[in-house]
């Protein structure tokens, strides 16, 4: 039996098929663009051909993300924040912190040593912190994001944006630029900066796993996030797909989904276990 | 949550106050003092005045979700955006010369004869009385409390029961009448009668499952923030709680199917309650108390000794004091409602109820076993909310309630 998770997000949207050993048998990304609906069914088609399946094979699927309402195929949705968390527990034990950073938020989830997320954070309503602040900043040095990482590699001078802002982030790298620095690093400086708003979030105790787009496309971050933390910096398999490998494996698992997608069933057990008198006790 | 009986008797009771407001206004039945929210509205009322609550109003802008039109113009003026959104929305919407209060009849907020704040909740009110004392030339006057109280003591009471009797002669003077010391027992006692009464209806919540909530009692404590010291307001409550009374014994849910029970701590988001309150009920989750309906409960008021009652009423306030009573404070609500789980709104513009600043939500979970989940957001200023990101929160927070009480069911079995 094969199960699907599809990851609908702010930038890309995302879709892993797995099997029940959570084996991942295709991935795929697309930009989400305007339609998430068309991008859901997208993704998931080019994930089921990578994974040699059809939708037959698969006994459900789950939808994570901002956009996880608009997956109208979806059988149970989980918010992102369970299923980078559960993603992440699969691959490291707990007790873990994981930093997930994603174009438009970043999240710290804390996740006990029985698997069971303890809390959580996100960033405020600001793009500081996010895969937004290093599009803002590729676009002030001209260049290409996906470069970006490449370029901070040769950095040779420790340089900081002091900026909470991302607007006031990129006026102060005008400044910088006037002042004759090179763009390697610049480029260096935008990633500092990003790690030290991810660690002002929360307190990353236990194991540090990182997932999302951003650490995916450029391991400085979590080359960074070691030093700070002074700890090996998990980054699993897949980083990007962590969402949707988690809402496969909230599929496989048949967990209850809170939101409007779940059953009466699965919203009948939940109240079952709010009148538990040993939990009143 | 089904609509109340009281519903219609609260619209009554609040329709009558706002037009008496107006004939004092317009046709000057009665000297206009306008107080803060926790000011000394038993002094004032018992001394003839009809008190306005500027935060009532700027509340009214935002639930209205009209706060945002007028804010640019309070900032123009150099009230910074990063102040009180009341101050500035209300100031807003005053320079802009309009007020939801049109709707009652009224021409827009009645003017002030004096104004009359406690700096008990912040140093805000007295800077935004102050504004309109400079436009309208009338005397501002008030209570300088102290803050981050531990444990209210005789010498901090004293000195503000000294303070309050200093508005006397000022309010003598606006007033042109002498204080009756006879009709501020019967404002204390009224405002006793209040606090008791609403205290009431908010413990109904206590009940499983709960028959109101947060929400509701944001709609419903307006006669105790307007009406506090008058009888019409012990009046309602006296109808609200028999209904409330009667919903605990048959078991009437405000959340049908009530899974999860919850406390709010901070401010409302006025411009987002209703949104907050369908959020909340969608994942079955019930938020059954909170600091901030509690905040219009003044246990101390006693008419036998009106002044220092007065005094320690104002100082046992939840905001005056200090992280470890509040904190103190949030434990007992825990326990006695039951709760799961608790909200904390992160207020932009209102650092003075806002109380995840100072590691509060971390220390409250490790110490009650608590989860806790902070939204960000603002009273008034919607610039500052998110809807996904607080969607996202409150559905990852119940995931996580659901996750821990599976986890505990298995751990049992």
């Amino acid at each position: 039996m094969k199960y699907a998770g599809i990851d609908s997000g702010s930038w890309n949207t995302k879709a892993v098929i797995i099997d029940a050993h959570a084996r991942v048998l295709g991935t795929s990304v697309v930009r989400s663009g305007a339609d998430l609906a068309a991008a859901a069914e997208q993704v998931y088609k080019t994930a089921l051909e990578r994974a040699g399946c059809t939708p037959r094979d698969i006994a459900a699927v789950w939808s994570t993300g901002f956009g996880r309402q608009s997956v109208s195929f979806a059988h149970g949705s989980r918010t992102e924040l369970d299923c980078h968390g559960r993603g992440a527990a699969h691959y490291v034990a707990g007790p873990l912190a994981v930093i997930d950073i994603g174009g438009q938020d970043a999240k710290v989830i804390r996740i006990d040593a029985r698997g069971q997320r303890l809390s959580h954070r996100m960033n405020r309503k600001c793009a500081a912190g996010t895969g937004s602040f290093l599009d803002e900043i590729a676009l002030r040095l001209g260049i290409a994001i996906e470069h970006m990482d490449a370029l901070a590699a040769s950095s040779a001078e420790e340089l900081e944006l002091s900026s909470f802002c991302t607007v006031f982030a990129g006026t102060e790298l005008l400044t910088l630029i006037r002042a004759g620095k090179r763009p390697a690093d610049l480029a260096m400086a935008a990633y500092r900066s990003l790690v030290k708003r991810i660690l002002a979030m929360d307190v990353l105790e236990g194991r540090v796993v990182a997932t999302g787009g951003v650490i995916a496309h450029h391991p400085t971050m979590a080359t960074l996030l070691g030093h700070a933390l002074r700890v090996e910096i998990v980054v699993p398999p897949h980083p990007q797909e962590m969402g949707a490998f988690g809402a496969a494996l909230a599929a496989r698992d048949g967990a209850e989904s809170v939101g409007p997608h779940g059953s009466e069933r699965e919203h009948d057990q939940l109240i079952t276990l709010a009148r538990n008198p040993a939990h009143a006790t | 949550m089904t609509a109340l009986a009281a519903d219609t008797s609260l619209k009554a009771t609040m329709d009558r106050y706002y037009r008496d407001l107006g004939d004092a206004d317009g046709q000057r039945t009665s000297p206009v003092a306008w107080c803060s929210s926790v000011g000394p509205a038993e002094l004032l009322r018992a001394m003839g005045f009809r008190v306005f609550f500027p935060e009532n109003h700027a509340a009214m802008l935002g639930a209205a979700r009209t706060a945002n039109r007028y804010m640019p113009l309070a900032h123009a003026h150099g009230y910074s955006q990063e102040i009180c959104s009341y101050l500035t929305s209300d100031v807003g919407a005053h320079l802009a010369g309009e007020s939801p209060l049109t709707a009652y009849g009224l021409r827009g907020k009645p003017r002030a004869d004096v104004l009359v704040f406690n700096t008990n909740q912040c140093r805000d009110v007295r800077d935004w009385f102050e504004w309109y004392g400079r436009e309208w030339k009338v005397p501002v006057i008030g209570i300088r409390s102290p803050r981050s109280v531990e444990v209210v003591t005789e010498n901090d009471i004293t000195a503000i029961a000294t303070q309050i009797e200093g508005l006397i002669p000022t309010l003598e003077a606006v007033a042109g009448a002498r204080l009756d010391s006879r009709w501020l027992s019967r404002a204390v006692s009224a405002s006793r009668e209040c606090s008791d009464l609403w205290e009431r209806c908010l413990q109904t919540a206590a009940h499983h499952p709960a028959p109101l909530t947060f929400f509701d009692g944001t709609v419903h404590m307006g006669p105790a923030v307007v009406l506090r010291g008058a009888d019409e307001a012990c009046a309602y409550y006296r109808v609200l709680l028999a209904e409330l009374e009667q919903r605990a014994r048959d078991n009437v849910a405000a959340i049908e199917g009530e899974a999860f029970r919850l406390y709010w701590d901070g401010m409302p988001i006025w411009g987002r309650l209703r949104a907050l309150s369908t959020l909340f009920g969608e994942f079955r989750a019930s938020v059954v108390a909170s600091t901030y309906c509690n905040s219009w409960i003044f246990s101390a008021l006693d008419a036998a000794d009106p002044f220092r009652s007065m005094a320690r009423a104002s100082l046992e306030l939840f905001i005056v004091r200090s992280e470890q009573a509040k904190e103190d404070y949030i434990a007992r609500m825990v326990e006695l409602y039951h709760v799961d789980g608790i909200v904390y709104h992160d207020c932009r513009t209102c650092p003075n109820n806002t109380n995840t600043r100072y590691g509060m939500p971390r220390r409250l979970a490790e110490r009650l076993g608590v989860p806790a989940l902070v939204l960000d957001g603002d009273v008034n200023d919607l610039r500052c909310v998110s809807d996904e990101q607080a969607r996202t929160n409150v559905e990852g927070f119940i995931e996580q309630l659901a996750d821990a009480r599976v986890g505990a069911g298995s751990a049992r079995a």
